[in-house]
């Protein structure tokens, strides 16, 4: 069964990368064609955030922020519970092609799994629920 | 990737193909631990069914066995195996081609309007 750790797709855009670059990467741009509302701080270690109207939202941290040919973020793995740690790192490459532009998206890291460090600490919260759980029961209990 | 996540993922997929065993993890999952005579209390299948699904579902790391009250074994849903498949089943659910096609309409769109500024929101471009 292949696991895919990575996708990868290429459009190519007839139009050029500054008009690109301006629909990725600032809030009216994202929130024309991503999500319906957004907001970004476009800088790396900025957060970017998008809400789409049936509720669900999608935070990001910026990364890379080369105007106007990389722009990479990172985000929650979609699927996995909220309080999941790991994120996939979705890059945006753009490329100038005659008068338009290569555009590629590439969202690597579903198949990262720090298995050791992971299972210590999902156990650890398993465990840690059980003793508070177990804690709660001996105050009421005494009470 | 550790060798080991498909074998675990698949471990996952095989555990859930049989409706009586997605029963006995969704009874753990909103109940909590139970002994293979509360689940076949609760669920309509014999106790010696439970016992065989138990088996393997404790095989799979899905489930793991406690001792409990008077010596009767506790089955404990245990969900690390299951957000590995969860890995799988996001990259195959994260769409791409959606937004991106969404992303040429947008450029198309904003092209072909070039007095309004790219800011304009695309609900009120609409609007004559």
């Amino acid at each position: 069964m292949p696991f895919p750790d990575r996708i990868e797709r290429t459009v190519e855009l007839a139009h050029p990368p500054s008009a690109v670059w301006a629909a990725i990467t600032t809030a009216e741009g994202l929130a024309a064609w991503f999500g319906n509302q957004a907001g970004i701080d476009l800088r790396p270690g900025g957060t970017a955030w998008m809400k789409w109207t049936d509720g669900a939202t999608a935070d990001m941290r910026v990364e890379r922020v080369e105007e106007p040919s990389v722009f990479g973020f990172t985000w929650h793995i979609y699927g996995l519970p909220e309080d999941d740690q790991r994120r996939t790192y979705v890059e945006f490459t753009l490329e100038a092609v005659g008068p338009g532009t290569r555009l590629t998206v590439t969202e690597s890291g579903f198949a990262q799994l720090p298995e050791d460090a992971y299972r210590k600490a999902f156990d650890g919260n398993s465990q840690g629920w059980v003793s508070e759980l177990g804690e709660l029961a001996a105050y009421l209990d005494a009470a | 990737m550790p060798p080991d996540a498909e074998a675990i993922a698949e471990q996952v997929f095989t555990a859930l193909a049989d409706p009586s065993r997605r029963d006995i993890l969704a009874a753990l999952a909103s109940g909590g631990p139970a002994t293979a005579t509360d689940l076949a209390v609760s669920l309509p299948i014999t106790r010696q069914a439970i016992a065989k699904h138990l088996a393997l579902l404790a095989e799979a790391g899905l489930v793991t066995a406690e001792p409990g009250e008077r010596r009767r074994v506790r089955y404990r849903l245990r969900s690390a195996p299951m957000q590995v498949a969860q890995q799988f089943l996001a990259a195959l659910a994260r769409d791409w081609d959606g937004p991106l096609s969404a992303l040429q309409d947008h450029l198309d769109r904003s092209a072909r309007e070039p007095r309004q500024t790219p800011s304009a929101n695309p609900d009120e471009r609409r609007t004559p």
